[in-house]
């Protein structure tokens, strides 16, 4: 273990991306030469637990990348590792320039998968904490976040506290002030878990024409393989504990075409064939 | 999501936002306090009828009919008395509440100060306050001052201890999601800490509301010449044991005033707090 990381250090980032490549069978994800975030040979253990051993990933930037695995496979740990809120054990990440922890936080917003917002903000409050955070006043964030919220489906909710919305506006709310943090790296950590499978293929479809309109490089995980493959434009499979990179999967969606015609299309249960056997294996 | 859809403004009915409150209030009110009204009720009339049958004189125990009787006549000794106590109380509580909140802030701020008074703040609740008061007295005489340093010691530590609780029991998944947000250390702590924190420090407050009236009549009985306290030491000699027990009643209701007090101003300044007694 120590020594294959010694030499993907000394190989440099070259080879550990030919590492990945010849891992996964495909290219790295980056096809033109901007990259959003690296991820080299990074491992991470909570005492004897292997949660991530290994994942090698280059993120192009405005890409969006699904990434599925099994519950408990270490896809939020590695969230919190390229967010900057946990430290890799071995290997290194570097997102827009950024490697040390402390300034990794300052590119990436991070949507939990609990929706956490704060049960004595309002929602439109809520939204903007992060604008506040900046030093901005309450009143200049409220004006800023408000002509968002119709946008967002949520108009006439602004002064609502969040109990009473419902989870799927609690989700849209939560999201909302990920991207007020107006960071280029959005993570999303599983953030329709906890909704009903109605409420969730419709906050899908609006996540899909949200995340249309404003360009990101998102990461999204989830353990859902259909959502994935929906919600990404690449779809990196994990491995259960210890979680590994298995396959890169390139999605195509036919464009325009409705959810009904996009799930059943030959390509995209050809895809989710291929990703739940990456799972199985 | 229940809950939620019930409570959504825009499924409330006018009907229902209108006759409900109306109706239901009375009725949760004598549901909620009915029970202690009959009890208390219950109790002042056994006592009554038991002083009554076994003729107990009235300087050993008054009945409560005399007692009742006795604000009437000794009005003019209890009421400047009870203002006295009153601000001893309101004072003391209100120092040691804004110092108490403090520190907690103080010490969930710096990990090195927790360490250096978090032990002796606890040692301090070791030394009886009641040795405590004749000191006091010796050094600051027989003004208000040494009432209020009671009151407040004793206040005091409720609210330092809930309100570290309440500041350290912050959720960790809202502490990262907000430095994902740009949240500064300041910002986690008056956007976040600090608001989570406040239905424990009113706990912490809530208890020591209870506690502030003994504080008052301790500083009393240790050196005074006015105040409920010194009322009813001036009253035992004599055998003035009406006296006594309506200046008892009074702390009482003082002691239950402040505690109301505090429970209101939770619920203007703290609205989202989950209701004690919301779920029945």
């Amino acid at each position: 273990m120590h020594e294959i990381s010694d030499v993907i250090a000394e190989g440099g980032p070259g080879l550990a991306s030919e590492l990945s490549s010849s891992r996964t069978g495909h290219r790295d994800l980056a096809m033109d030469g901007s990259v959003a975030i690296q991820i080299r040979d990074v491992g991470k253990s909570f005492g004897d637990v292997i949660a991530l051993e290994g994942i090698d990933l280059l993120v192009p930037r405005h890409s969006r990348i699904g990434i599925v695995g099994p519950s408990g496979g270490g896809k939020t740990t590695l969230l919190q590792i390229v967010a900057g809120l946990l430290e890799p054990d071995s290997g290194q990440v570097d997102v827009e320039g950024a490697t040390a922890g402390r300034d990794r936080l300052t590119r990436c917003a991070l949507m939990p998968q609990r929706d956490l917002l704060l049960p004595w903000r309002s929602a439109l409050d809520n939204a903007g904490i992060a604008v506040e955070n900046r030093g901005v006043s309450r009143t200049e964030a409220r004006r800023r976040t408000r002509p968002l919220f119709e946008s967002f489906g949520l108009a006439k909710f602004e002064d609502v506290r969040p109990d009473q919305l419902s989870g799927g506006m609690r989700q849209r709310v939560s999201f909302l002030r990920t991207l007020m943090a107006e960071k280029d790296v959005l993570l999303l950590d599983e953030p329709f878990g906890s909704l009903d499978s109605i409420t969730r293929a419709e906050m899908q479809d609006w996540l899909i024409q949200a995340m249309d309109r404003v360009p990101r490089t998102v990461l999204l995980v989830t353990h859902d393989v259909e959502e994935a493959l929906l919600l990404g434009r690449q779809v990196v499979v994990l491995s259960a504990r210890p979680g590994r990179v298995v396959r890169v999967l390139e999605v195509n969606h036919v464009p325009g075409g409705s959810r009904r015609e996009v799930v059943t299309s030959p390509e995209f249960v050809s895809l989710k064939e291929q990703a739940l056997e990456a799972l199985e294996s | 999501m229940n809950r939620a859809t019930r409570e959504a403004p825009v499924l409330r009915t006018a009907r229902d936002s209108v006759s409900k409150p109306k109706s239901a209030r009375p009725r949760t009110f004598l549901r909620r306090y009915g029970p202690a009204i009959a009890i208390t009720a219950a109790g002042i009339g056994l006592w009554q009828l038991i002083i009554w049958l076994a003729h107990v004189p009235e300087y050993l125990i008054p009945s409560p009919s005399e007692v009742a009787t006795d604000f009437g006549s000794d009005w003019p000794v209890l009421g400047p008395a009870l203002l006295v106590t009153l601000r001893e109380i309101a004072l003391g509580f209100v120092i040691s509440a804004a110092a108490g909140v403090g520190l907690a802030v103080v010490l969930h701020l710096s990990a090195t100060l927790r360490r250096a008074f978090y032990p002796i703040l606890i040692g301090s609740q070791t030394v009886p306050i009641i040795v405590l008061a004749p000191i006091l007295v010796i050094i600051f005489g027989y003004g208000i001052l040494p009432k209020l340093i009671i009151v407040a010691l004793i206040c005091f530590f409720p609210i330092v201890v809930n309100g570290i609780d309440g500041l350290r029991s912050v959720d960790d998944d809202l502490i990262r999601m907000m430095l994902t947000l740009n949240g500064t250390r300041w910002a986690i702590f008056r956007r976040v800490e600090f608001p989570a924190a406040l239905p424990s420090i009113f706990s912490g407050m809530r208890i020591a509301a209870t506690f502030a009236a003994i504080g008052a009549v301790f500083g009393e009985w240790s050196g005074s010449n006015q105040g409920l306290g010194y009322v009813m030491l001036a009253a035992t000699p004599n055998l003035l044991t009406a006296r006594i027990f309506a200046a008892i009643v009074l702390l009482t209701v003082v002691a239950m005033a402040l505690f109301v007090l505090v429970s209101v101003l939770e619920r203007i300044i703290v609205p989202w707090a989950p209701r004690r007694g919301k779920a029945e």
